[in-house]
């Protein structure tokens, strides 16, 4: 079926069966790959993305059913081509990321978390961080990229 | 690791979705926030050969207190809506406090309290917070709707009394009474897990002091969410102290029959129940105003 998803602002129109799920469209019908995925059963985060600007697993949602929605990608995060946000470059300055598989979902649900509280101390850090699995087990150097934002 | 095919029917009324089911009936499922029909369709656990999808139905979306006090929260109302409902956390404080428990924000973010009690996992929070609660679910068919306590709905793991045409439409809460203080503890292996063990206490300080009101139910407990009536009674007319809460504890252990995961034997779930029993009594009679 015939569908137009918006994404990072843009309308995106494509052909699709219902099963097709949300982070299958974002990397394989429109080629948003910065979207990653990793277990495919909630998990681990890896696949988060905003949906009408809050965190959500893009691997539990069907395509179809973003239609009407604004979808948020970290591809939408960077103010310009080359160039970081605030909290893309804490997580640079801080050495916040090794391999960079949990990264996109890791910016996700930071963005939104600290779109509602931009002064968490260090435990609502963690707590919001607590639905993303980072396998490098980098989770101290992505604390402190948090943290350093927060007190920007 | 992908969904099987499906007919996807997305109404935008809750008449058009009571009458697909009605129409597909057990090959058909409800799709509420997905946060755990998903998962098992990624799985093909799950292979439903329709869909009918009640994100577009805003008739089952709502959260209202009646002018009684009385809570009423649509199916189709996401745990996010309802965490953050500043009149659910000063009347209903347990919903909100057991919430923080369920799994992530981003799972939160979509999940559903109708959805959740009708995928009714033993392990999860809120089917055990329902019981404490004394909440009733109103469960609509095409035609015609019944009112079920919560301590009748759930039969087994994955299993309630909903017929293949029927939904869980609205969850009924009773007013707290004054006097009343509430809790929820859980212990999981990680931040989000299933709890290996978690209790919700409702108690109702009487004007003498003493307990007028008590109900105690669990999660991970058993094949349902399990309530503890005999601990709840014994508390009845006795003084809110450690004396009695322990002696509820100890009640409450002989009321469930934890199965055991890879991560607790039922012993260690026993002696978690014991302890967490004891600690929430004694959380929310500090909160029974």
């Amino acid at each position: 079926m015939k569908i137009t998803i918006r994404v990072n602002g843009v309308g995106y129109t494509r052909d699709v069966e219902p099963r097709l799920l949300l982070s299958d469209f974002l990397r394989h019908e429109i080629g948003l790959t910065g979207t990653h995925v990793g277990c495919e059963h909630g998990v681990c985060g890896a696949c988060t993305i905003l949906w009408d600007g809050e965190p959500a697993r893009s691997c539990l949602a069907f395509a179809v059913q973003a239609e009407g929605h604004e979808i948020s990608t970290v591809e939408g995060l960077a103010p310009g081509p080359g160039k970081l946000n605030p909290l893309q470059q804490a997580f640079q300055d801080a050495h916040g990321l090794q391999c960079g598989y949990c990264t996109p979902g890791m910016l996700m649900t930071l963005t939104a978390f600290l779109a509602e509280n931009p002064h968490p101390d260090e435990a609502q850090i963690r707590e919001a961080l607590s639905g993303n699995l980072c396998r490098c087990t980098g989770y101290q150097h992505i604390v402190d990229a948090v943290l350093r934002v927060a007190a920007a | 690791m992908k969904p099987g095919p499906f007919e996807w029917q997305a109404p935008d009324s809750l008449e058009a979705a009571l009458a697909l089911k009605a129409r597909h009936g057990e090959a058909a499922r409800f799709l509420a926030g997905g946060q755990s029909l998903v998962p098992a369709m990624n799985f093909r656990v799950a292979q439903p050969a329709v869909l009918v999808d009640l994100n577009r139905v805003a008739a089952l979306d709502f959260c209202q207190f009646d002018a009684d006090g009385t809570l009423r929260i649509g199916a189709m109302a996401r745990y996010r809506r309802i965490e953050r409902d500043a009149a659910v956390a000063a009347r209903v404080p347990i919903l909100v406090e057991a919430l923080a428990e369920v799994a992530h924000p981003q799972i939160r973010t979509r999940g559903t309290l109708g959805g959740n009690l009708s995928h009714a996992d033993p392990a999860s929070e809120m089917p055990a917070v329902m019981l404490a609660l004394d909440a009733r679910f109103r469960l609509r068919r095409a035609g015609g709707e019944r009112v079920v306590a919560a301590a009748d709905f759930f039969l087994g793991p994955l299993a309630t009394v909903l017929a293949e045409d029927e939904m869980l439409a609205e969850v009924i809460i009773p007013p707290l009474p004054s006097g009343s203080g509430t809790a929820f503890l859980e212990v999981a292996r990680r931040r989000g897990d299933y709890a290996m063990m978690g209790v919700a206490a409702v108690l109702r300080r009487g004007p003498d002091g003493r307990c007028a009101e008590a109900r105690i139910a669990l999660c991970s407990a058993g094949p349902t969410p399990m309530a503890a009536p005999r601990a709840s009674e014994a508390l009845i007319g006795r003084g809110l102290n450690a004396e009695s809460f322990a002696e509820a504890a100890a009640l409450a252990v002989t009321e469930i029959a934890p199965m055991g995961s890879v991560q607790a034997s039922p012993t260690y779930q026993r002696h978690l129940a014991g302890v967490l029993v004891g600690r929430a009594l004694s959380l929310a009679a500090e909160r029974a105003a």
